[in-house]
């Protein structure tokens, strides 16, 4: 604290109201690292959005004139070869969507049922170990359950590799998401309204289906949608269980399903123009598709949230 | 946003085991239908539990044959040669591929992550917090298969110069070597900045959730102290959400691990005869890019279960990863509360 004395010596005249000086003062070196600092924070952000300005330019620089073509939202890759131009991705958009309605279908149920079992109903330590396995869940890689699924379906059942395995394989990455979401939102719905119901004589599971549940309903969409989205560009378990085909499948038990993941990596090591543009235009058709979905989550989010 | 950090209704509220049991949470009647349901969501809870054991289980079970069979060791050994009546398989150079990719975007995300989630949370102007948290976010969105794509056609060439750079200045030390063999895209160093990329939303997300928790008054004190806003973040943002930079760099790290395509499409596979380099300028394969590549040739179990092996340990490092963020996290809350 020296510098107080002997800012307070070199300036004997009487003051009223101290200044930063009297305490120190925001020495140079201080207000220097302070403006540092927050050319850094700046910094960091610019350099944040360098990669997704980028990525996103050039996807659409490069895959956009694939998506303008009628070709591409009518027809498959079916007899296209890689030094061919034409066809389109209709298959591999429609194998996406297929597999990701099925993985909904099959994770909805499972991953709303647990977060009401961990808001409502869980207590004590199982309770405790589900919420853990729940982040294990979060963090198995999709290689992992991919290969898992495999295990199961192909080694040990004996079953050939099929669509509806993957649809497996990616429902273990969707119940995490859904989960953690769906309890969010069930927290947010006020006590008041469960004892609401409670003083009418309402059994519990009633109370839940027809309180809990519906007040916080968009909520949960909105978790849907997000858990959706991170499972539809998921790639490594469609490699491992389900080969890519050109032509139209939609068959979840056919065998072969073309899916934009699959479309993409079939053509990716090509140097042929025509089969390049291909895979750039996937690429953005699959970038356009899960960001749809995570606006489309936003806003229902955003536009119906629980009044708490 | 817990949807990523981990916490749970039955974490975050009061009591010896989760929240304080609201009278009415009896209100359960006994009556066929409560007991349905109940036992509906119980279930599903458990199914939960069976599942990370099942994925265990399974992947324990198929493994263990195909390393009997295995005549070096799994652990120690740099070969990878799994198929036929000799198999010879172990791990090295995929844990060394594997935790050199993850440690550099590390190294690149977790500051970088941290100094984004300060802008928008401490810096940002509020017209522009909101946007600019939604276009980090928007990274996530990028799918893996994309990004190893866009990185193989697009942004590698711009790596050539920098591993260039990092050669000249650093090439002295062994583990910055560049000798132009695999192309500077193609190395376990670029996979490590795609990584980077990808991981830095989860990353910005999660400290950026922790520093929204950051008390007001702490701040404020700090401020009344004659604290610069940098010294206000050092003092009192930063120590308070030291645990959740932790857990947010261990998720990070976890996601890193596993991430597979991106890296499958950038490295550049070694031969089996390549002398062992410890440059981040080299090539090789991951745990995850080695089972990607070998998707389509699991013809016999021999060669299956080498390759769920490796998945295995995989699986044990992300398990206990996520379960040491998940720790810590934990503490955190012991502390705040």
């Amino acid at each position: 604290m020296s510098t107080v004395s002997t800012v307070g010596e070199s300036a004997p005249r009487a003051r009223t109201t101290p200044t930063n000086d009297d305490f120190g003062g925001r020495s140079g070196g201080r207000a220097f690292k302070d403006q540092l600092a927050r050319i850094l924070m700046w910094g960091a952000f610019l350099i944040a959005l360098i990669p997704l300005v980028w990525i996103l330019g050039s996807t659409l620089l490069k895959g956009g004139h694939m998506l303008l073509e009628a070709d591409w939202w009518g027809k498959s890759q079916a007899g296209i070869t890689a030094r061919r131009e034409g066809g389109g991705a209709v298959h591999a958009i429609q194998g996406t969507l297929i597999q990701a309605l099925v993985t909904a279908l099959i994770s909805v149920p499972i991953g709303v049922l647990t977060a009401v079992y961990l808001v409502e109903y869980g207590r004590g330590r199982l309770a405790r170990v589900v919420s853990f396995m729940v982040d294990i869940l979060t963090g198995i890689p999709s290689i992992v359950a991919g290969l898992f699924i495999y295990a199961v379906w192909v080694t040990t059942f004996g079953f050939q590799r099929l669509p509806i395995a993957v649809c497996f394989a990616l429902t273990m990455l969707m119940i995490p998401t859904v989960v953690r979401s769906t309890e969010e939102m069930l927290k947010l719905v006020p006590n008041e309204l469960r004892e609401a119901s409670y003083a009418l004589g309402v059994p519990k599971w009633k109370t839940i289906m027809k309180i809990v549940i519906p007040t916080s309903f968009s909520g949960i969409v909105t978790g849907i949608l997000l858990g959706l989205a991170r499972v539809m560009g998921e790639t490594a378990p469609l490699l491992i269980l389900a080969p890519y085909t050109k032509v139209i499948a939609t068959d979840l038990f056919g065998g072969l399903m073309g899916t934009l993941p699959t479309m993409i990596n079939q053509d990716r090591d090509q140097t042929l123009q025509p089969a390049l543009d291909r895979v750039w235009g996937a690429a953005l058709t699959l970038i356009l598709i899960i960001f749809l979905l995570n606006i489309l989550g936003r806003l229902i989010g955003r536009f119906s949230k629980v009044k708490s | 946003m817990s949807s990523i950090t981990g916490r749970s209704a039955i974490d975050e509220l009061p009591g010896g085991d989760g929240r304080p049991p609201l009278e009415a949470d009896r209100a359960s009647t006994g009556r066929l239908g409560d007991r349905i349901f109940g036992g509906l969501a119980t279930g599903s809870g458990i199914f939960v539990i069976a599942l990370v054991t099942l994925v265990g289980v399974f992947l324990i079970a198929q493994a263990v044959p195909s390393l009997m069979n295995n005549n070096v060791n799994f652990l120690t050994s740099r070969e990878w040669e799994p198929a036929g009546a000799e198999p010879r398989f172990g791990i090295v150079d995929l844990l060394w591929a594997t935790v050199t990719t993850s440690l550099i975007a590390m190294v690149i995300a977790v500051p970088l992550g941290v100094a984004v989630a300060l802008f928008i949370t401490q810096y940002a102007p509020t017209w522009l917090s909101k946007p600019a948290a939604a276009l980090v976010d928007l990274l996530a969105a990028v799918p893996s298969i994309v990004y190893g794509f866009w990185g193989l056609q697009v942004a590698g060439q711009y790596f050539e110069p920098v591993a260039k750079g990092v050669d000249s200045v650093l090439g002295w030390l062994p583990f910055f070597d560049y000798t132009g063999t695999p192309s500077a895209k193609s190395t376990l160093a670029f996979a490590g900045v795609i990584l980077a990329i990808m991981i830095l939303p989860i990353i910005t997300a999660i400290s950026r959730e922790v520093f929204n928790q950051v008390p007001t008054a702490h701040k404020e004190a700090a401020l009344a102290l004659g604290a610069t806003k940098w010294e206000m973040i050092r003092t009192a943002v930063l120590p308070f959400g030291k645990p959740g930079i932790i857990s947010a760099a261990m998720l990070g790290l976890g996601r890193a691990l596993g991430e597979t395509l991106a890296v499958t499409i950038l490295l550049s596979g070694l031969n089996a005869s390549d002398a062992f380099r410890s440059t981040i300028f080299n090539g090789g394969a991951t745990f995850a890019s080695k089972i990607a590549l070998a998707a389509n040739e699991f013809d016999s179990a021999q060669k299956t279960g080498a390759y769920i092996a490796a998945g295995l340990v995989l699986f044990i490092l992300t398990f206990i990863v996520n379960a040491a963020a998940r720790v810590v996290i934990d503490r955190r809350k012991a502390f705040t509360e």
